[in-house]
């Protein structure tokens, strides 16, 4: 089934989300539809989707125009969406989720779990997508939950399937499985939109790129005639540097130290185990890991979130094991946390009030039991023009600025005052390119002023970027270490131990296996 | 715009002047605070007068039982006295479950702390004597207070230790203190002399909250606890949106995540503001016993405690709001009372039409479909994912 998107055009008041799109999606082939965030893909998609109606242009099916008034139309017409975030019932099974809306039954609503399963079971082992059928959701892990999205969309019969940014949640390792299942859908002839903000993806998977910016196509063809710089200046309309060009790093004093580290949860479960690093002055150090191996508890024992079980944390020669979050923010530790709407920012409140949200009882806003709004206010512009958050003013609410911007925001908070430790958890999730570009530049700045910076990331890319030197987790443990001073670490290697097959250490380290703490 | 520019330096460079400027569109803000309380309360007389035709109460009386309602609301000096007497305690326990709304919590419990205050207050107003009522008046205010704040307490200190939900235990501590003002109205120290049923002694003089507007007439009943009430709005605006505390509050409550990611303490928040929410209600119970009642009786609340919670509501937990939602519930009990003499219909009617408007306001979306010219928005942009 091939469509074709012409002269598609939509506005949101004054914003033109979409201006006069032309696009063609052919069966068999993976569409790579490429832009920053707030560019347009997912209005775009949306019309497809019939979600939203375009203002002018068409939709042909085949050759013949299409008119969806609903989501119903686009599935009806074999147009299937998977979404960035699952809309799956947790305790139901996968077959339950599956047919979830579109349940056969025989007789009077008598549901044939039996032919469903069958069903199901068929398009399962068809693309190779092994999800075991009869497991309840919550007890999958993400990258299998995004493949029973999939299943979702083919039991429903799809024969174009649009993913929205489908490996912002997986690992590296879920990605290159993840990627065997497209290639083995678009091989039986379904047409894929594949929509992502990564380069390297596009440059992997599609078979042709589009190019979103403000609205418009500019530029689309063979992935293979492009390189990720032409993408990148496409995407972002002016030149994007990747690497960040820091500078050989001059290590000082150890700033941060963890000895011994453990700590067990409410349920004695243990979240990290004997957990020993040290980062110094004038380094980065980066904390490679899939997600959820102990990463966040880390952030939280050296941040004081949570109270470590036993061992010991020492900053700037002063035990801290026991201060408070409040305690360690005043003698110099910023935090950027991994999830900013969860924690590190409040959307209703303004800008301003953001930029002292970990801060307002400090001396330098107050004046006694008041907070002085004039003084905040004054910081909080001075801040925006230093670190670049672009709002139209500091008393526009902080949830109506774009991701990256809000990202910026909370790093524009961190950084501003005098700090000794930076501790940046996914520092760049959910931003735009030219804002990751921003913020990286800012913490290797940063590193250079003689702090010790500490980047907890998920993306490897990040790390290797970033890092002097790199602690692979896994489990709760560290699995590794590595020393990147001039880039030298080997990506394999850090692949390995961040899926637990090795406990290896490159040579150039110096230190072996948990004993990091060495200078 | 600014991003483009740079600025270094405390100088207040143009671009840090423009940043300076409020961004936010007053137009919505006017909308939600007035507009849309306004047009929900036209919709509710709407209906009520429907409910009223249809229960065959003639046109005429219709339309005579709505300028009764405003005569007796704001028509004379009498019913602006009226008025305001009822607004007092709705607005001082509004306040309070305004307040904790902001810092994310759901207090049920108005009502019960303000018998708690108010047996307190009318038990300190007759048991001290000999203290003159510069000292007297304060003191049995006080002893409303603390204890309003007290019975508070208990809930957020079941949420802080246990996790107790608070609308659950502060509806059980509710049912405890309209059993227990029974209980205590009854105890020989408190019961009035003479009597078998539960009714207290009365407040002596050196309690009693004057009367503001006597010197023009003695039956207007507006005390001294207008002032109170005034005074209370001011210190809670300042409280939410000045103070360090409130600044904390209005965190925990709009995101708790990034209040214990800002090293606030969660259960110490939540029994402070509590506390401080329960202090306003007691305070509100004692001026009842003090200011208008003289004394008190079971159920001298009157679900006052209940409405305030509606008050709150439609204010949308901002002082000035519940101020003025407070003078409108104020107005359509004093205008109700009216109603009912000079019409005929029934005060029950103000209960419906109370409830009608806190429903429309709560659904700003029928309003808005309703009414669409009123809320046309300029259209906003920058908010489209892509």
């Amino acid at each position: 089934m091939d469509i074709e998107l012409r002269g598609i055009s939509k506005r949101f008041g004054p914003v033109q989300a979409n201006q006069d799109i032309n696009l063609e999606i052919r069966a068999g082939e993976v569409l790579g539809l490429l832009g920053e965030n707030g560019a347009g893909k997912s209005t775009l998609m949306n019309i497809l989707s019939g979600l939203y109606s375009a203002d002018t242009g068409e939709i042909l099916i085949d050759g013949s125009p299409a008119i969806f008034t609903g989501p119903g139309d686009s599935i009806a017409n074999g147009i299937g969406m998977v979404h960035q975030h699952f809309m799956l019932v947790p305790v139901f099974s996968v077959v339950e989720n599956v047919i979830l809306g579109v349940e056969p039954t025989s007789g009077v609503d008598y549901l044939d779990l039996e032919a469903a399963r069958a069903q199901v079971q068929e398009i399962n082992t068809r693309y190779g997508m092994e999800v075991p059928t009869d497991a309840l959701i919550e007890d999958l892990p993400v990258g299998i939950q995004q493949r029973v999205e999939i299943l979702k969309v083919l039991f429903r019969s799809a024969d174009v399937l649009i993913l929205d940014e489908p490996t912002a949640v997986l690992t590296p390792q879920e990605v290159e499985e993840f990627f065997t299942i497209v290639r083995a859908l678009r091989d039986a002839g379904k047409g894929i939109v594949f929509i992502t903000h990564k380069l390297h993806e596009i440059l992997e998977i599609a078979d042709r790129v589009s190019v979103l910016r403000q609205g418009q196509i500019v530029g689309q063809g063979d992935p293979a005639s492009f390189s990720e710089a032409d993408l990148a200046e496409m995407m972002v309309g002016r030149p994007v540097s990747f690497s960040v060009g820091r500078a050989e790093s001059t290590s000082g004093d150890t700033v941060l130290e963890l000895a011994g580290v453990s700590l067990f949860d409410a349920a004695q479960d243990a979240r990290l185990v004997d957990i020993n690093l040290s980062v110094h002055g004038g380094e980065v150090v980066g904390i490679a890991g899939v997600q959820g191996n102990g990463q966040t508890e880390l952030v939280e024992a050296i941040t004081g979130l949570s109270a470590v079980t036993t061992g010991e944390i020492g900053f700037a020669g002063q035990d801290i094991t026991r201060a408070s979050v409040r305690q360690r923010h005043r003698m110099g530790v910023a935090h950027i946390p991994e999830d900013r709407h969860k924690s590190g920012m409040v959307g209703n409140f303004t800008v301003a009030e953001n930029m002292v949200l970990n801060s307002y009882y400090d001396e330098s806003v107050t004046s006694g039991v008041q907070i002085d709004w004039r003084r905040v206010h004054a910081r909080a512009a001075a801040a925006c023009l230093s670190y670049d958050v672009r709002t139209p003013s500091v008393f526009l609410g902080a949830g109506s600025l774009s991701g990256g911007n809000q990202q910026k925001m909370v790093v524009a908070r961190e950084l501003e005052r005098d700090v000794r430790l930076i501790v940046a958890s996914q520092p760049t999730r959910g931003v735009d390119v030219g804002s990751i570009e921003y913020i990286h530049r800012q913490l290797i700045a940063c590193r250079d002023r003689g702090n010790a910076v500490l980047i907890i990331s998920s993306e490897l890319d990040e790390i290797l970027d970033l890092s002097d030197r790199i602690y692979v987790m896994f489990e709760g443990r560290i699995a590794a270490t590595f020393d990147n001073r001039g880039g030298g670490a080997d990506r394999n290697a850090i692949g390995l131990a961040m899926a637990g097959v090795s406990q290896g250490t490159n040579p150039g380290a110096g230190r072996s296996g948990n004993r990091g703490s060495a200078a | 715009m600014s991003g483009e520019a740079r600025s270094s330096g405390p100088a207040m460079s143009p671009d840090m002047k423009a940043l300076l400027v409020p961004a936010i569109d007053s137009r919505s803000s006017w909308r939600e605070l007035f507009i849309l309380p306004l047009a929900a309360m036209f919709l509710a007389m709407l209906i009520g007068a429907l409910i009223m035709m249809a229960t065959s109460v003639a046109p005429e009386t219709i339309l005579q039982s709505f300028i009764a309602m405003a005569h007796g609301s704001v028509g004379s000096i009498h019913a602006i006295s009226e008025t305001l007497t009822a607004a007092i305690p709705l607005v001082l326990a509004g306040l309070g479950i305004g307040l904790a709304f902001r810092a994310g919590l759901f207090n049920i419990g108005a009502e019960g702390q303000m018998v708690v205050g108010g047996l307190a207050a009318a038990i300190a107003s007759f048991l001290v004597t000999g203290l003159s009522i510069w000292l007297h008046l304060p003191l049995v205010l006080l002893v409303g207070l603390a204890i309003g704040a007290v019975y508070a307490a208990i809930a957020g200190l079941l949420k802080a230790a246990t996790g107790a939900h608070e609308v659950i235990s502060t509806i059980m501590l509710n049912l405890i203190s309209i059993r227990l003002l029974d209980y205590m109205l009854r105890q020989p120290f408190i019961q009035k002399e003479g009597r078998s049923d539960p009714i207290s002694k009365a407040v002596l003089e050196t309690a009693e909250l004057p009367r503001i507007l006597e010197f023009l007439d003695g039956n207007l009943r507006l005390h001294a606890g207008l002032f109170i009430m005034l005074a209370a709005v001011a210190v809670i605006y300042w409280l939410l949106f000045r103070s360090k505390l409130g600044f904390a509050f209005r965190i925990s409550g709009e995101n708790p995540g990034a209040a214990r990611y800002a090293g606030i303490r969660a259960g110490l928040t939540i029994v402070m503001a509590m506390a401080i929410a329960g202090a306003l209600a007691g305070l509100a119970g004692a001026i009842q016993v003090s200011g208008v009642l003289g004394r008190a009786t079971p159920g001298f609340t009157a679900g006052i405690g209940f409405d305030a919670i509606a008050v709150a509501l439609l204010g949308r937990s901002h002082p000035v709001g519940i101020l003025l939602a407070g003078l409108l519930f104020g107005a359509l009990e004093a205008g109700g009372r009216q109603m009912q003499v000079d019409a005929g219909v029934s005060i029950d009617m103000i209960g419906i039409m109370q409830a009608l408007i806190i429903i429309f306001v709560a659904a700003p979306l029928l309003v808005r479909r309703i009414f669409p010219p009123l809320f046309r928005e300029r259209p906003r942009g920058g908010e489209e994912n892509g």
